[in-house]
């Protein structure tokens, strides 16, 4: 148990952010979300999963919507209270602790906000431990912990219950109600006890961003470039270092669908990659080959500062890193992939390890 | 004959050339950059008029680029004490205005924010109407205490109907107060482009006795029938009224002007500029004549904001760039001992190595004393030389988009700084009358038309919708004083926005042209 200062919170945003792997919203908002609402309402404790009694409920919150629409129509704040308030009539049950739903700019702080407006603790832990663009894409899924009953609420006051017979239904039925709502909701969903977060989260996640987003807040202040650190504390691989040189994109059903394709500069002179994303970064090739699918991460930071950058504001010209970073292996089981694996997102491939293709000298196919 | 007089405010100097209808130098001074500001100008406009025997009624177009903006946010000075309207709510009610503004910044331009009912959607629909009510009694509040308006409203790139209602009951309630709506300024993104518009209107009074000061200066060196001009960041003029509207455009305008200027010196469209100062060289990219630009969120006196700006290429090496040598290797800057360099680099009798002593060593240059750096070990000089180039290089590559070798035009003081040869570039052009490329820049500047409107495709096809929007453009570069038949289109950008009925897409295009003479 620890209370988190302005600083901790200012390093998660920036850590969560590359965990995002290009989703998860833009941390500047999200730590601004977060930072206001403990200087309104009060600190925000944090607690490891092992200090949650079994049969404490604990609820995800998290937004929904296209990250391009959030940075534009940002929260009224309320909705929060209403999505919880929400879950606990229908419950009848007291919400013990949040916890995030994954590790992103925004989504990682809005549990932060959420814990100081109502006065209860966060988890250190989700459901992710990076971030991916639909809702039964959480470890808590694989577990068969079903996602609702679960609230969506926008900033209108609008709240919308729903009950759904599987967790893809509740994606579905969400995203349509999302986009109709004005495409950025706030949402409770995967109502569980505190004995399925410890069997079923990522655990340790928001000290992990923390840990992340310091060695890249130091790396600035002393003016060097810490990539040895990030790629060592990540288990992380360097892809590709170049600049952007075109960024195809449209918005579908919500989504912020595109290509990002890159120039190598340096030792990637006369390379090239192609990054695909569906607001997070899915697959990487350089000059051609695979290397890097989802559910592994793909992380796109400025070459100058290794800022993390969102799919969202990607341009044409940008210096960039490309790093991967290998998921966690709950997401390597036959189901996990079977969810979040290339095949999902409707590419003809097979995951490969990044680790194992990161060895590979022949080119995979 | 008609003459066109280009000034160039920059950190350090106030450059001003005077040109002839064949874009021909005739006279070209640099003076140094006075406090503030406007001495330095007269200055400069006088003695490069003093230079040349010509009719000074014969002068028919004057501009200039300035930091009188960017000053005023950097000291926050003379800004406009501005009432902030956003409408929205009840959405963005979680992060207020200017949250993460520096204090003094936000002391100096603001008198308070307004949360108003109201917005749109991503697709066009509103959020809540807007609530006029709301904006009078915000107007009733403001009187007497706000000297400008800024008016924000979210998703107004989709949608400008709020704002521009906003708009005119600010205008009808407060009369005659500078008042700027955020969809004239930037894009999606609503506290950058919050924080933009906020700026844009506190500099209101900058940039009035800025134009002021200006046509002063010409009228005191007896310039009486120039057409007088500021320009923008993006390389095009904008007359005095548009200026004092828009003063938020002319920051960043002076590398904008170094770049056009080198573009023209050396007669290529597309190139790569570097500019060698004392402390940094800054890449920027020519294209079709115009820079580059860049719209990733620039903090600006501390305040995030995403208007055009320029794309450049900051890197840590100029002629004052200090070496360091340690044990078995050594470093280069970032530290630089910058205007110092005449005290403090060894040529000049100084302790400190710099980049410029390493050229000198090498004969490469000419500067200061070279006996003074003859104990420098050869070799030593020619690795330390080496890593420079690598730096330079490095960086131009990282402007390129191509892999394909391209020209480069060098320009700055630091100039002499660079080899003959940099790998990746194919030609390394080093114009004449560098030093002044970036007062050349200013007067060679041509004027803009822009666009953007949001068309029905259900109504009228893409060609036609694309051909109308070109069509305004041209009609709004005539009238801002281009020649006709030297317009061409440099900027199209069409943006389908989804979910609209009838198929909407915003349509955005820049048409430019010369003067007409």
């Amino acid at each position: 148990m620890r209370i988190l200062n302005e600083k901790a919170i200012e390093h998660m945003a920036l850590g969560a952010s590359l965990l995002g792997t290009g989703g998860g919203g833009d941390p500047h908002i999200g730590k601004l979300m977060a930072l206001d609402a403990v200087r309104k309402y009060g600190p925000v404790t944090l607690l490891s999963a092992d200090e949650l009694p079994d049969d404490a409920l604990i609820v995800p919150s998290a937004m929904m919507g296209a990250p391009v629409v959030i940075i534009e129509k940002l929260p009224n704040g309320q909705e929060f209270i209403h999505a919880f308030k929400g879950l606990e009539g229908v419950l009848g049950k007291k919400v013990y602790a949040t916890i995030p739903i994954e590790a992103g700019g925004v989504n990682s702080m809005i549990p932060i906000a959420v814990a100081a407006q109502l006065g209860i603790p966060l988890v250190d832990a989700d459901g992710m431990g990076r971030a991916f663009p639909e809702l039964q894409m959480v470890t808590y899924h694989l577990d068969d912990i079903p996602a609702s009953p679960m609230v969506i609420a926008d900033e209108k006051g609008n709240t919308v219950i729903l009950n759904t017979i599987t967790n893809k239904w509740a994606e579905d039925l969400a995203r349509v109600l999302t986009v109709s709502m004005g495409a950025s909701v706030m949402i409770s969903i995967y109502p569980m006890t505190g004995r399925q977060v410890k069997e079923s989260a990522i655990l340790n996640i928001m000290s992990f961003s923390e840990d992340i987003g310091r060695i890249i807040m130091e790396g600035r202040e002393k003016n060097v470039l810490p990539l040895e650190e990030i790629l060592e504390t990540t288990k992380g691989h360097a892809l590709f270092k170049g600049k952007i040189t075109d960024v195809e994109r449209k918005l579908e059903g919500g989504f912020n669908r595109g290509l990002c394709k890159l120039s190598g500069v340096d030792d990637y002179k006369d390379m090239s990659m192609d990054i695909d994303f569906q607001n997070e970064n899915l697959v990487a090739a350089r000059d051609g080959h695979i290397v890097a699918t989802v559910p592994d991460l793909i992380c796109i930071v400025d070459l100058d500062t290794m800022v993390p950058i969102t799919t969202e504001s990607l341009k044409y010209g940008q210096r960039v890193l490309v790093l991967g970073i290998p998921c966690d292996s709950k997401w390597r089981s036959p189901k996990g992939l079977e969810t979040v694996g290339p095949r999902y997102f409707g590419y003809d491939l097979d995951y490969v390890e990044i680790e194992k293709l990161a060895e590979t000298k022949e080119p995979l196919p | 004959m008609s003459y066109k007089l280009g000034i160039d405010v920059g950190g350090t100097n106030t450059d001003a050339v005077l040109i002839d209808d064949q874009n021909r130098i005739l006279s070209q001074i640099k003076t140094p950059t006075s406090e503030d500001v406007m001495t330095g100008i007269n200055k400069a406009v006088v003695s490069v008029l003093d230079q040349v025997d010509i009719r000074r009624d014969e002068i028919g177009h004057a501009m200039l680029g300035t930091t009188h903006s960017t000053n005023a946010i950097v000291t926050r000075k003379n800004l406009l004490k501005t009432g902030v309207i956003r409408i929205g709510k009840p959405a963005t009610m979680c992060i207020e205005p200017m949250i993460d503004w520096p204090v003094e910044l936000l002391e100096a331009a603001s008198c308070g924010t307004y949360m108003i009912t109201g917005g749109h959607e991503f697709d066009g629909r509103e959020i809540f109407p807007l609530d006029e009510e709301e904006i009078r009694q915000a107007c009733a509040d403001m009187k007497g205490k706000a000297e400008a308006v800024a008016i924000t409203s979210v998703f107004s790139p989709v949608s400008s109907a709020h704002e521009d209602r906003a708009l005119a009951i600010v205008k009808e309630t407060l009369g005659d107060i500078p008042v700027t709506v955020s969809n004239e300024i930037a894009s999606i993104g609503i506290l950058e482009r919050e924080n933009a518009t906020i700026l844009n209107a506190s500099l209101n009074k900058v940039a009035r006795v800025m134009a002021e000061g200006f046509q002063k200066a010409l009228k005191e060196a007896a310039v009486t029938d120039a057409a007088v001009y500021i320009c923008q960041n993006d390389g095009t003029l904008m007359n005095i009224d548009y200026a004092v509207e828009y003063p938020i455009l002319t920051i960043a305008c002076g590398p904008t002007n170094s770049i056009r200027g080198a573009s023209f010196l050396s007669g290529k469209e597309d190139a790569i500029v570097l500019d060698v100062g004392g402390t940094t060289s800054d890449i920027g990219v020519i294209k079709g004549g115009f820079p580059r630009e860049s719209s990733l969120a620039v903090e600006i006196g501390g305040a995030r904001t995403n208007f055009r700006m320029p794309d450049l290429n900051s890197i840590g090496l100029g002629g004052g760039t200090i070496i360091h040598q340690t044990e078995n290797d050594f470093t280069i800057g970032p530290e630089s001992v910058g205007y110092q360099i005449t005290d403090k680099s060894l040529v000049f009798g100084g302790k400190i190595l710099t980049a410029t002593d390493i050229i000198v060593r090498l004969g490469m240059a000419e500067i200061g004393d070279s006996s003074l750096v003859a104990s420098i070990d050869k070799e030593f000089a020619q690795a330390v030389f080496d890593r420079m180039m690598e730096t330079v290089s490095n960086g131009i590559d990282r402007m390129k988009l191509s892999k394909d070798p391209v020209p480069v035009v060098l320009v700055g003081g630091g100039s002499v700084l660079i080899g003959d040869k940099i790998d990746g570039v194919t030609e390394l052009i080093r114009p004449e009358s560098f030093g002044v490329a970036n007062a050349l820049g200013a007067a060679i500047s041509q004027v803009s038309g822009q666009i953007e409107r949001v068309y029905s495709l259900d109504q009228i096809p893409r060609d036609e919708a694309m051909e109308d929007a070109k069509k305004i453009a041209t009609e709004e570069a005539v009238k801002a004083g281009a020649d006709e038949s030297t317009i061409s289109i440099v900027e199209v950008d069409d943006v389908p926005l989804a979910y609209l009925p009838g198929n909407a897409t915003r349509i955005r295009v820049k048409a430019v042209g010369f003067l007409k003479q």
